[in-house]
């Protein structure tokens, strides 16, 4: 009892501060959204209705949503080691340079598996990416915050040199290479619901959607049944205890940022494999760092991290459509401001405070 | 029949009352505490001390009763105000700003302003005032980081009184401090009183309590059970109050039988964490079915020769040998010596020996994780680790026996009764054990010493590492002695006595005769 508030029971953890911070971030946007001119109710109302309206803006929706999935389950992974990986952004941008590779140059691989081997390559790509900066935290003592930063930027400048001058289709002027050869794409959801003979719009959506559900799982599973997910709480957790239990933090470190990377490396099948089909410069596009607050709104667990994916899906698609609408309104005004949803010390204190009045009532 | 006006005690608390959702920790508790007195409070793990001194501090605010404070009754709702009533509070766990210098560590909070020059020369005369009122000497500028817990503390005192305190309270000041700090803060606890200071002194350690305090009052589960004249009262008074039993401080314990070397050490070398030579050619060996107790002051050696036998620390020089054989470099790390039998409990359980934030039953799994026991395959089986922890905490008596609760939700005797039981269930032949009842209740020491005999009893070889003179004796059938990383002595506990042992723990070593 020496701190003077008890811990928060779980609902309330997961479940009620959370929607405590979208609230806020709504009203408060709502505010600024009136301080430019225009009717707040209507600009939710344009929102939810081009993220949710109809067939298209859910595809849309799921579609960015996957790449939030992947991106934020890379960064909660780490969280759980007591790790901050905030190179996601430049992990993601590497992983669509092994996927673009294979499925480019692996032609002749039979049917699917040219799609299965770039994804196993977008993995690894990332993986070895993220290896550098997890290498250096775990034996030379380099921050992993600071190392990871710098790492987007190298990420950059490689791609942005491989795709203007090794792998840019000579005669174009973008800086992308030639598309892929459709057994190197993972199929979108419209391709296959037209296959049974249902319409669906044509959107970005694909199975990839699928694949982050599984990754999800997966980490679920990892964190919470296995041993390496013992280990790799009870690193970030308390390392000397982890010493003294014989885990080694090293390689607990090293371990969470390959995977790590390669789940930032989802991203890469998302968008490269699933939609664009050739890598484009810049293809992140700010991802990655939507990751940190998705794994922070979903309190760094896997359900949670599905729910703040979707959550920014929505907001990212209902931004465009808004943007669209109302010009004055730009849809990266309503990402910073769902930002705030990641806030998760805000509104802890009153939250708990009044949880513990009204629990601390004595019984009449 | 009062003629004259007795001045008003410091400190009055009538009827307090406290709950926390079901937890009653404050049950119509009284207190009065005289002025120029150093009142003790004593009392089991949760026993509501430290949340009756919250109250006071003004961190919560009482369901009921009333406070007062030399006579006049006074609302504290938060530590401010109990500064500005003259009460200052020195918690366990400092509350000092490492890299700032110890006058900027004084300062914060009593500035006197935007500009630092006025207040900084106001508060540097005011230390000099303290260092030659009460010898409360402490290098102004000096980083408290750099300084030792016991200067450390000082400077939180100094805190308190440069903000004109009075009353000072002090949660178990000494559990943080090697017994030569313990008796530097008593000193200084005692020139304080000389000035008409008053202090309530809360620990757990009834020898501090005698030896220090004008009275004690005894608190257990929530109530304010009984206050004494500490000069007309005995420790077994006191511990009979504090648990409402009879309580054996000293266990029975048949002749120790040795049997084989279990282990050995031959002159081993440690280095601290800044290379600094700690542990300097200490040789032992340690037989199986008994006890080798290893005392000294704190920060002598004892925690680096411990972690150095249990793999943490790499040795920088000596051979440990086991049943004999040396124990190559490649498994001295904690993992393999778990597998060849060797047990460990760590000095310090909150930072070392349980993750807090996990369940007990994972807490209680920690360094046997990769067991097949818990799961054969790629997964966990989350029935067979909570049945184990079950099984576990019903040997040990681990209350509440609640495998899912979170481990930091246990007091601290049950945390060290959950720690001995994952060691000890697991059967090894030696066992490390280091301060196995720090910051443990009395009901709660009887049972570890038990367990620790039996283990001795059942033929394991037991190393004890303790700070503790009493259990050193209660528990060792010999004593080596550690003085500034050497050992100064062999004692059998029956051949020796406090006074002895204190000499080679001061470094007064014998000769070889």
């Amino acid at each position: 009892m020496s701190s003077p508030l008890k811990p928060l029971p779980a609902w309330a953890d997961v479940a009620l501060i959370p929607l405590v911070n979208v609230a806020a971030a709504f009203v408060i946007s709502g505010f600024v959204v009136l301080a430019i001119g225009e009717n707040p109710l209507e600009a939710v109302q344009i929102l939810i209705s081009g993220a949710l309206g109809d067939l298209e803006g859910i595809g849309f929706t799921l579609y960015y949503a996957t790449s939030f999935i992947f991106t934020g389950l890379a960064v909660a992974i780490c969280f759980h080691a007591g790790l901050f990986n905030i190179g996601v952004e430049g992990q993601a941008y590497i992983a669509g340079l092994g996927a673009a590779l294979t499925a480019l140059h692996l032609g002749f691989l039979p049917g699917y598996s040219l799609a299965v081997a770039a994804i196993i390559a977008a993995a690894l790509f990332g993986a070895a990416f993220a290896a550098i900066p997890g290498y250096l935290q775990a034996y030379r003592d380099s921050h992993i915050v600071i190392t990871t930063i710098m790492f987007n930027y190298i990420a950059s400048a490689i791609m942005g040199y491989l795709l203007v001058d090794v792998l840019r289709t000579p005669g174009q002027m973008n800086a992308e290479t030639p598309a892929f050869p459709a057994t190197g794409r993972v199929p979108q959801f419209h391709d296959i619901m037209s296959a049974f003979g249902v319409h669906w719009p044509v959107t970005p959506f694909n199975l990839s959607f699928l694949l982050a559900l599984m990754a999800a799982f997966a980490v679920w599973l990892l964190i919470w049944r296995t041993r390496l997910g013992y280990e790799i709480r009870t690193v970030g957790a308390n390392p000397t205890a982890a010493i003294y239990g014989g885990i080694s933090p090293s390689r607990v470190t090293i371990v969470t940022t390959l995977l790590s990377g390669a789940l930032a490396g989802g991203m890469a099948v998302n968008v490269i494999l699933g939609e664009e089909h050739r890598l484009i410069l810049e293809y992140t596009a700010g991802f990655g760092f939507v990751g940190i607050a998705v794994a922070l709104m979903g309190r760094a667990h896997p359900v949670g991290v599905i729910l703040a994916a979707i959550l920014f899906g929505i907001l990212y698609q209902g931004g465009a459509e808004l943007a669209f609408d109302k010009p004055k309104i730009s849809r990266d005004m309503i990402v910073v401001m769902l930002f705030a949803g990641a806030l998760e010390h805000m509104f802890r204190r009153p939250v708990a405070t009044l949880l513990a009045r009204r629990t601390a009532q004595p019984p009449i | 029949m009062i003629t004259e006006a007795r001045p008003a005690p410091a400190i009055e608390l009538i009827g307090i009352d406290k709950s926390f959702g079901p937890v009653h920790a404050n049950n119509n508790v009284n207190l009065v505490v005289e002025r120029g007195v150093i009142h003790g409070i004593v009392g089991e793990n949760g026993a509501g001390k430290s949340t009756l001194m919250s109250i006071l501090y003004g961190f919560y605010e009482a369901d009921g009763g009333e406070i007062r404070v030399n006579g006049k009754p006074v609302r504290i709702r938060s530590p401010r105000e109990a500064i500005a009533c003259g009460i200052g509070m020195v918690h366990q766990h400092f509350m000092l700003v490492a890299p700032l210098s110890v006058l900027e560590n004084v300062m914060l909070g009593a500035e006197g302003g935007p500009l630092l020059a006025r207040g900084a020369g106001e508060i540097r005369r005011r230390l000099a005032e303290l260092a030659e009122e009460y010898g409360l000497e402490v290098d102004p500028d000096s980083v408290v980081g750099e300084l030792s817990v016991g200067l450390q503390q000082r400077v939180e005192i100094l805190k308190a009184l440069v903000r004109e305190a009075e009353i000072l309270v002090l949660d178990e000041p000494t559990a943080v401090l090697t017994p030569a700090e313990a008796d530097q803060l008593f000193e200084m606890l005692r020139v304080l009183k000389g000035e008409n200071k008053t202090i309530i002194f809360i620990t757990h350690k009834l020898r501090e309590i005698m030896s220090l305090t004008d009275r004690v009052s005894v608190m257990r589960r929530g109530e304010m059970v009984a206050t004494f004249d500490t000069a007309k009262t005995s420790p077994p008074e006191l511990a009979d109050a504090m648990v409402g039993r009879k309580v054996i401080l000293k266990i029975d314990k048949a002749p120790a039988h040795p049997g084989k070397v279990a282990l050995e050490a031959r002159n081993l070398v440690v280095r601290d964490d800044r290379g600094v030579v700690r542990v300097d050619g200490v040789s032992f060996v340690l037989r199986e079915g008994e006890i080798l107790g290893v005392a000294g002051v704190a920060g002598n050696g004892q925690s680096e020769l411990l972690e150095a036998l249990a793999g943490i620390r790499p040795l920088s020089g000596g051979e440990i040998l086991i049943g004999g054989e040396p124990l190559p470099p490649a498994e001295r790390n904690p993992h393999s010596e778990r597998v060849i039998g060797i047990g460990h409990v760590p000095e310090d359980r909150h930072r070392v020996g349980l993750v807090m934030p996990f369940e007990a039953c994972e807490s209680a799994m920690l360094g046997f994780h990769y067991e097949p026991v818990y799961g054969k395959g790629l997964l966990y089986d989350r029935k067979a680790i909570i049945a184990d922890a079950d099984r576990k905490m019903e040997a040990f008596d681990v209350r509440p026996r609640a495998p899912l609760l979170k481990t930091a939700n246990f007091s601290g005797g049950n945390q060290q009764k959950l720690v001995l039981a994952r060691e000890i269930e697991r059967n090894p032949k030696i066992m490390l054990v280091g301060q196995p009842t720090r910051g443990v209740d009395i009901g709660a020491i009887e049972f570890i010493h038990k367990r620790i005999v039996a283990q001795r009893d059942a033929g394991k070889a037991l190393l004890l590492v303790s700070v503790e003179l009493d259990e050193i004796f209660a528990l060792s059938d010999r004593i080596i002695v550690l003085c500034a990383g050497r050992v100064t002595g062999e004692r059998r506990p029956e051949e020796t006595n406090p006074q002895d042992l204190g000499l080679l723990m001061a470094g007064v070593s014998e000769r070889a005769a």
